[in-house]
């Protein structure tokens, strides 16, 4: 692989760029492998790369039935942000975070992690004092976030208006270290490594079915005809139940979209990520210059990665209202994602009742931020065949246990 | 050098100047000029710099395609950035200034990323700006973002007022064009509402426009005869300014109105739209030939050449090139020759065309080269020159042809992006070059029916005859289809027929160019995308339409491809060697018009945005100086401070004023579900954990609910009305979501049960009148007995308050001897102005609801959404007394033998007492065990009554600690010690709640 | 933007007026029920892309729960019924046969 670098940058630049390489090798699918990921968006393809990066595991297919990132790792508002209430998502998500800040240097790609900062506003006392909980167990579990009073957020973010009047800030938790990163980068850039350590990128591959001896995982008929594997992880947001249904068991998620939009870009105003959970807006600004706007998920079941335009109105109202001087800027485009909900909002990382065939799904509206460490743990569990400490909470069996991890009930914060 | 002309111009009204201003200077125009007209007219050709290089740009076309001149239009809270200068009318004493650049638009510092542009290839950034580390976030990113970005940011609040406008129609007509209005002419009479929107201020489209001068007169007559037919018919109406934006699921469709007739900023309405059938008419837009060093100012579409001179009397140059690959962009040299403007040649990448219209160019003495185009522009900051050369080969130049303005035309794109919108699909015209809507896979509607039919030019159908011939033919189809009433509509064609006018598929010219031109052969004119830069990305893997387009940034700038779609797609196509329909194309995604924010907000922003729900008495409390806190979409008291009193005292004297004497509290925001029925006990017994159906009439019972997972979901005071009816009392959060799920379980599992429930919340008030003294004062209305006798502990009673019928509950949340008092809400204020005045001889004082939480964590109540988060259970609050063991079926009940909930670690709710009595512990902190959080404080305070502070809060194992000292961490340098304690801290035997 | 017909009205409403319950036809298990089938009540769903029966209420309007079936890939709405079936009528499958000829029936 051709290293990315200032003098190779300024090499090619002299020679019509003629040399760059492939980003990732096209291949078609081999007979059989090791390892199938299927699901080439940003959890698939880090699966892969951990196994191979921390397990030397290198027979491995990574399949997807679109193009590279192309489902919720691109459509996404590129929150990264690990100031979580429970300890098994602190766990995880700051894991994420953790891995983020060296992740272009690691992959030797750009992905423009850029830790700006992420702040929650309280608007309510009853959020305040939720956030303030938060905080303390941010600090306990070694996440480095804090609480900052309303003047403080007016200085770190000067459009915002504090004063309400219907839900003036009463405080918010800052985490500094959260931020943004380029999303399509990031699936590129994990491709791109994948494709180094030799692992085959097989885009335009459908899976279409699923053969089972005994209970246990053979092979995966595709589109690009039958693959065999010994183990198979299912990393599909948004298709997930498709697939189980087609190994031959449900899931508790149901998929719903999710939409965002951004505004046509401007000179910045804006330098780090606000959400306001009361009035349900996120807002940051693109190095672009677009505004990025996380709106609401619709509460029906669908995979038409379109919304509904009541729910954008409802969030553009509420940033308007905590941002008055976006008013007059203009919404360049918005689109859905299908996002897969699970019954406590928390992610599923698990064996399935399937021999060999694992899964990786539940994300619902924050799975950007986990891309890392969710491939770090779910690697783990492939090659160990059972979930390490970090995936460890947040297997199936919790269901059926009442053992959740309802971080929005317990936070009152959308993840 | 562009200019006005003395005559001609059919938008503009020469008696009337409007003066501008634009980067400072003061300028003159007509009224009726846009502000692309106006510029162009007082030779401003060099107006906007590129997202990427900051390249010198001019106006390039003179519609919503416009991808260069953007502006910040007005001043102060009227300023608007990015606005294009084809789509604003012209105001008087406007303020125009061109964006993404500094110092000035001339002098631009960030040019020089142009001349280091062979650095900033593709994706160039996805490969370096990594080291060190910390130079992304302190350095390379605030210069990225600095340099990006287009216009300035607003800088004050808007003041403007923004509609949504609602309308139904059985068809919605999309495109006031020739197509359009033939539509709504076929259409009419059939008992049908039609709604025909336009986005231009007139209808009419193109074909006044296009007309040669011979026929203009018959098109006029037939163009004034139909629009007397559309104002005529009162089953049409017709929107102009109106542009459709987009089409979503079920036939709802989004409408931007925008009225520019205002002499301040225009005024802005948002269309929502529910439409049976919508026809669209949307026209097609004219798309460029890519050739090197086409983005100069100075190069413009052909069509927008002919369209600024005849609708603003306003010439692009005096000399003017065409490069073309179609006969219709020869209408733009033959009317530019009419009026003795030099065309010293015309450059035709086809072969050969017998189309009449060459013979007529070539009649008017205009030189034709075929097989040519442009091979070099030259100039600076405006084409002056041209180079010719062979469209085949590398492009080697034959001759340079000086002039001062190029028109551009590689054919016509059809305008298919809200049939897109909401799942239509698109099939390629590989004869044409260009991809138009399906007819096997169109949008659907609700049924599953196809909802949308596309007309005209956006269906690949341009000449104006053959419109005229099809579309009433269409219409007659879809009446039929639609069993609408078929009347069968005809019209005579007023178009002549015309030879047909042939394209040649071609995109990028030469097709052999050298990489050095192809550095300079731009795509997407605003983010500077390149045919170099699409064939890096081919390169390197990023083949898929998607991926280039994302690796490119091709058609993401703020006109979204209009202009450079097609013709990326097919360089892309071409340097992948597949044929373009394998390439597929990029998703079309709302808004086809960008709307503003504060439009999408609508009206109900400001004083709308979520209403505040007020009590009966909150113009009481307002007057006395209450804190407000927010409560769902209540506001509620948080407390009443007294002169110069700080908050601690306030709530010191609210309190103790409970504890000794007597408070008022305003509780009307409590839930009130009233549940009725025979079966209304049976119902509630599943409802609730305990049992309800045992209640005695004229008695209250405290009532938790839990969902089926077994966590606590609200709790409340049930009381028995009668025989069949309770009265159900709620969080004041939660009554319109436990109301909610009553009737969910009513209707969905439970059915069978004879039950009604109502939500009374706001047709009951209440107010509490808690301590030592409240019997007391109660008394001295004479009527009413509260004796312990007549009204004892959890019983209500229903008397006269004066002439005010109360209900009166005696229940207590405060520990203390205390009556709730439900009245109807309007008395409320009468009432609780009777209370404070008779309270004044025992001390009354009202108490707001942070007093109020001191005062039920002083007793260990709990408060669902403090003391629970949505994963606790009754057991976990020690409540296991609630629990029934009789009920058989409960909501709830079986998640209570899951193992996880009878787990050996969960937390349980217990009393915290602090070594050091003064210490209040803060929200929410955690108390650690060997370096690991195993619980943490769910409600805190410094007890005015017990004068130390006390909390409550949920531990690992909280009961069996109790006795013990646990850490409780409060920052990382500090933590507070605290002793486990029962739950209660002020009379923990209840002798008060009796008086 | 859904816009679908509640038979209790007798008229179409528009998707800001309803909300969506989720699968429709759950068995409710209670406390005598295995853990399996409590999960799979409490939790696990059908999730399918195509069509689906699921539960709407009008919540701005009638107040009334009704059952729909409706594709989740294209939002195609087969018709509207009683929140009491405990399946779906015969008529909603026969709509559906006319327009999907591969549905093979409501599967519990």
């Amino acid at each position: 692989m051709k290293r990315y670098s200032l003098s190779s940058i300024f090499t090619e630049a002299f020679r019509d760029n003629l040399g760059w390489e492939k980003a990732w090798t096209k291949r078609q699918p081999k007979k059989e492998y090791q390892i199938i990921i299927v699901g080439g968006g940003g959890h698939g393809l880090a699966t892969a790369y951990y196994l191979a990066k921390n397990f030397n595991m290198t027979d491995i297919a990574v399949i997807e039935k679109g193009w590279i990132g192309g489902g919720n790792t691109g459509r996404n508002t590129t929150i990264i942000r690990s100031n979580y209430l429970q300890e098994s998502s602190i766990g995880i998500y700051e894991k994420s975070r953790f891995l983020y800040e060296t992740l272009s240097q690691d992959l030797n790609y750009n992905i423009m992690f850029s830790p700006r900062g992420v702040l929650m506003l309280c608007q309510t006392e009853h959020e305040l004092r939720a956030m303030k909980r938060t905080s303390h167990a941010n600090r306990i579990n070694g996440v480095d976030t804090k609480m900052v009073a309303p003047e403080e957020v007016k200085e770190i973010v000067p459009i915002i208006n504090i004063n309400g009047p219907r839900f003036p800030v009463l405080g918010a938790l800052w985490q500094p270290r959260g931020g943004t990163a380029r999303h399509d980068a990031v699936a590129w850039g994990y491709a791109r490594k994948c494709s180094d350590f030799g692992i085959d990128i097989i885009e335009q591959c459908e899976v279409i079915g699923v053969k089972k001896k005994r209970e246990k995982i053979v092979a995966l008929e595709t589109t690009k005809g039958n693959i065999k594997a010994k183990k198979v992880c299912f990393v599909a947001a948004g298709h997930s139940s498709v697939l189980a249904d087609l190994a031959g068991f449900r899931l508790p998620i149901e998929s719903v979209a999710l939409q965002a939009l951004v505004s046509e870009p401007i000179k910045p105003m804006i330098d780090c990520v606000v959400m306001a959970n009361t009035v349900h807006g996120y807002l940051s600004q693109s190095d672009k210059g677009e505004l990025v706007i996380g709106g609401g998920a619709d509460g029906y079941n669908n995979y038409s990665q379109r919304g509904s335009f009541h729910h954008i109105e409802e969030t553009v109202r509420a940033l308007v209202e905590t941002f008055p001087v976006i008013s007059r800027l203009r919404q360049l485009r918005q689109w859905g994602g299908i996002v897969d909900m699970t019954g406590d909002r928390s992610p599923i990382i698990s064996k399935t009742p399937v021999d060999g065939l694992y899964i990786n799904c539940g994300w619902g509206t924050g799975g950007f931020k986990a891309i890392p460490g969710s491939g770090w743990a779910t690697a783990e569990m492939i090659y160990n065949e059972r979930p390490g400490k970090l995936a460890s909470p947040f297997s199936i069996d919790r269901f059926s246990e009442g053992r959740l991890i309802d971080e929005s009930a317990a936070a009152a914060v959308a993840h | 050098m562009s200019s006005r002309l003395p005559q001609e111009g059919s938008r503009i009204n020469r008696e009337k100047t409007v003066d501008f201003r634009f980067n400072g200077k003061n300028l003159k125009g007509f009224y009726g000029d846009t502000v692309a007209s106006a510029l162009l007219a007082n030779n401003e050709m060099f107006v906007a710099r590129s997202f990427k290089y900051h390249r010198p740009r001019g106006l390039f076309s003179a519609g919503e395609e416009e991808p260069n001149a953007l502006m910040g239009i007005g001043e102060g809270p009227s300023f608007e950035p990015n606005i294009r200068a084809t789509e604003v009318k012209l105001r008087q004493n406007m303020n125009v200034a061109s964006q993404n650049h500094w110092p000035s638009l001339r002098f631009d510092f960030l040019s020089i990323n142009n001349v280091f542009s062979r650095f900033f290839a593709a994706g160039f950034y996805y490969k370096t700006f990594m080291w060190p580390r910390a130079a992304w976030k302190y350095l390379f990113e605030p210069m990225i973002r600095r340099a990006s970005g287009l216009g300035n940011a607003p800088s004050e609040y808007d003041e403007e007022y923004y509609e949504h406008i609602y309308h139904h129609t059985d068809v919605l007509i999309i495109g006031g064009g020739l197509a359009g209005i033939t539509a709504a002419k076929a259409l009419r009479d059939r008992g049908l509402s039609i709604m025909l929107c336009e986005k231009d201020c007139v209808i009419g489209g193109r074909y006044l426009e296009d007309s040669k001068i011979e026929e203009r007169d018959r098109y006029k007559k037939f163009h004034e005869k139909s629009i007397g037919i559309l104002k005529k018919s009162k089953d049409i109406s017709v929107k102009l300014n109106t542009t459709v934006t987009g089409i979503f699921d079920h036939g709802f469709v989004l409408a931007y109105e925008e009225n520019q007739h205002s002499n301040k900023a225009s005024k802005k309405a948002l269309w929502k739209i529910r439409a049976k059938t919508m026809i669209l008419c949307t026209g097609a837009i004219e798309r460029p030939i890519v050739f090197p060093d086409n983005d100069l100012p100075g190069i413009m579409l052909a069509a927008s050449v002919r369209d600024y001179m005849q609708k603003y009397g306003v010439l692009l140059g005096d000399r003017l090139v065409l490069t073309t690959n179609n006969d219709y962009a020869y209408k733009t040299v033959i009317e530019l020759k009419h009026r003795g403007i030099d065309i010293p040649v015309v450059l035709d990448a086809r072969d050969s065309s017998d189309n009449p219209i060459i013979k007529e160019a070539e009649g008017l003495g205009i030189r034709i080269l075929f097989g040519k185009c442009i091979g070099r522009v030259e100039g600076k900051r405006k084409a002056s020159a041209i180079g010719i050369c062979s469209v085949n080969g590398e492009g080697t130049i034959e001759e340079l042809i000086p002039c001062n303005a190029i028109a551009v035309s590689g054919g016509w794109t059809p305008n298919v992006n809200l049939w897109s919108h909401c799942g239509g699909k698109l099939l390629w015209d590989g004869e044409c070059g260009f991809y138009k809507p399906d007819p096997e896979n169109t949008p659907t509607g609700r049924e599953g029916e196809t909802n949308m039919l596309a007309l005209g030019a956006c269906a690949g159908v341009f000449s104006n005859y053959d419109i005229q011939d099809h579309v009433p033919r269409k219409i007659n189809q879809l009446a039929s289809r639609l069993k609408i009433k078929s009347k069968r509509y005809i019209e005579t064609n007023v178009f002549s027929k015309e030879s047909e006018k042939k394209t040649k598929p071609v995109f990028a010219l030469p097709h052999g160019a050298s990489k050095d031109k192809q550095k300079r052969m731009y795509i997407d004119f605003q983010n500077d995308v390149k045919v170099s830069d699409l064939q890096l990305a081919v390169q390197e893997g990023f083949e898929n339409v998607e991926h280039a387009k994302r690796y490119t940034t091709l058609g993401m700038a703020t006109d979204q491809g209009k202009t450079s779609n097609i013709n990326g797609i097919h360089v892309l196509s071409q340097s992948l060697g597949k044929p373009v329909d394998k390439i597929g194309h990029t998703t079309f995604r709302p808004p086809y018009k960008p709307i503003p924010l504060g439009l999408i907000a609508g009206q109900y922003a400001k004083k709308l945005f979520k209403p505040v729900r007020k009590t009966p008495i909150d113009k009481w409390n307002l007057l006395n100086n209450a804190i407000w806190e927010p409560v769902a979409d209540w506001r509620r008291a948080y407390a009443y401070p007294k002169g110069n009193e700080g908050l601690e005292e306030t709530l010191s004297r609210e309190v103790l004023s409970v504890r000794k004497n007597v408070g008022l509290l305003d509780s009307s925001t409590l839930g009130k579900i009233l549940v009725k029925g025979p079966d209304a006990g049976r119902f509630l017994d599943l409802i609730y954990t305990n049992m309800i159906s045992t209640l005695k009439a004229g008695k209250c019972r405290y009532g938790l609910m839990c969902n089926e997972a077994g966590f606590v979901f609200d709790d409340g005071v049930v009381a028995r009305l009668n025989d069949q009816s309770f009265l159900c009392h709620t969080t004041s959060g939660g009554a319109d979501r436990v109301y909610a799920w009553l009737e969910e379980w009513l209707q969905t599992e439970w059915h069978h049960l004879k039950v009604f429930i109502v939500n009374l919340t706001e047709q009951y008030s209440q107010i509490a009148v808690a301590g030592p003294k409240s019997r007391e004062l109660l008394q001295t209305f004479k009527s009413i007995d509260l004796s312990a006798e007549k009204l004892p502990f959890m019983n209500f009673i229903e008397t006269n308050i004066d002439d005010i019928w109360v209900r009166i509950y005696r229940i207590s949340f405060s520990g203390e001897l205390s009556y709730e008092l439900a009245v109807n809400s309007n008395q409320a204020e009468e009432l609780w102005n009777k209370l404070n005045k008779v309270g004044k001889k025992y001390k009354l004082q009202p108490y707001g609801t942070e007093a109020l939480h001191i005062l039920r964590a002083e007793k260990g109540f709990i408060v669902v959404g403090d003391e629970t988060d949505g994963t606790v259970t009754p057991h976990d609050l020690g409540m296991e007394w609630i629990v029934s063991k009789k009920k058989k079926d409960f909501i709830g009940k079986k998640a209570f033998s899951l193992p996880h909930l009878n787990s050996s670690i969960r937390k349980q709710l217990v009393g915290i007492l602090t070594l050091d009595t003064n210490k209040v512990l803060p929200d929410g902190c955690h108390a650690v065990e060997d370096g690991k959080a195993i619980g943490h404080v769910t409600s805190t305070y410094f007890s005015p009554t017990l004068k130390r502070s006390i909390a409550l809060g949920l531990i690992e194992n909280g009961r069996s600690r109790k006795g013990s000292t646990l850490e409780f961490e409060i920052s990382s340098k500090e933590s507070i010690f605290a002793k486990i304690v029962d739950p209660n801290f002020y009379d923990p035997e209840g002798a008060k709640q009796d008086g | 933007m859904l816009n679908i017909y509640c038979p209790i009205c007798q008229r179409d409403c528009d998707e800001t007026e309803l909300s969506c319950g989720g699968q429709a036809h759950l068995i409710r298990r209670d406390h005598a029920s295995s853990d399996k089938d409590f999960y799979e009540y409490l939790y696990e769903r059908k999730n399918g892309k195509g069509i689906i029966f699921e539960r709407w209420r009008h919540v701005y309007g009638c107040g009334k729960w009704f059952h729909t079936a409706r594709c989740t890939l294209t939002n195609q709405v087969f018709g509207s019924y009683s929140a009491k079936e405990v399946q779906p009528p015969k008529s909603i499958l026969a709509t559906i046969r006319r327009s999907r000829v591969d549905f093979k029936g409501w599967v519990k």
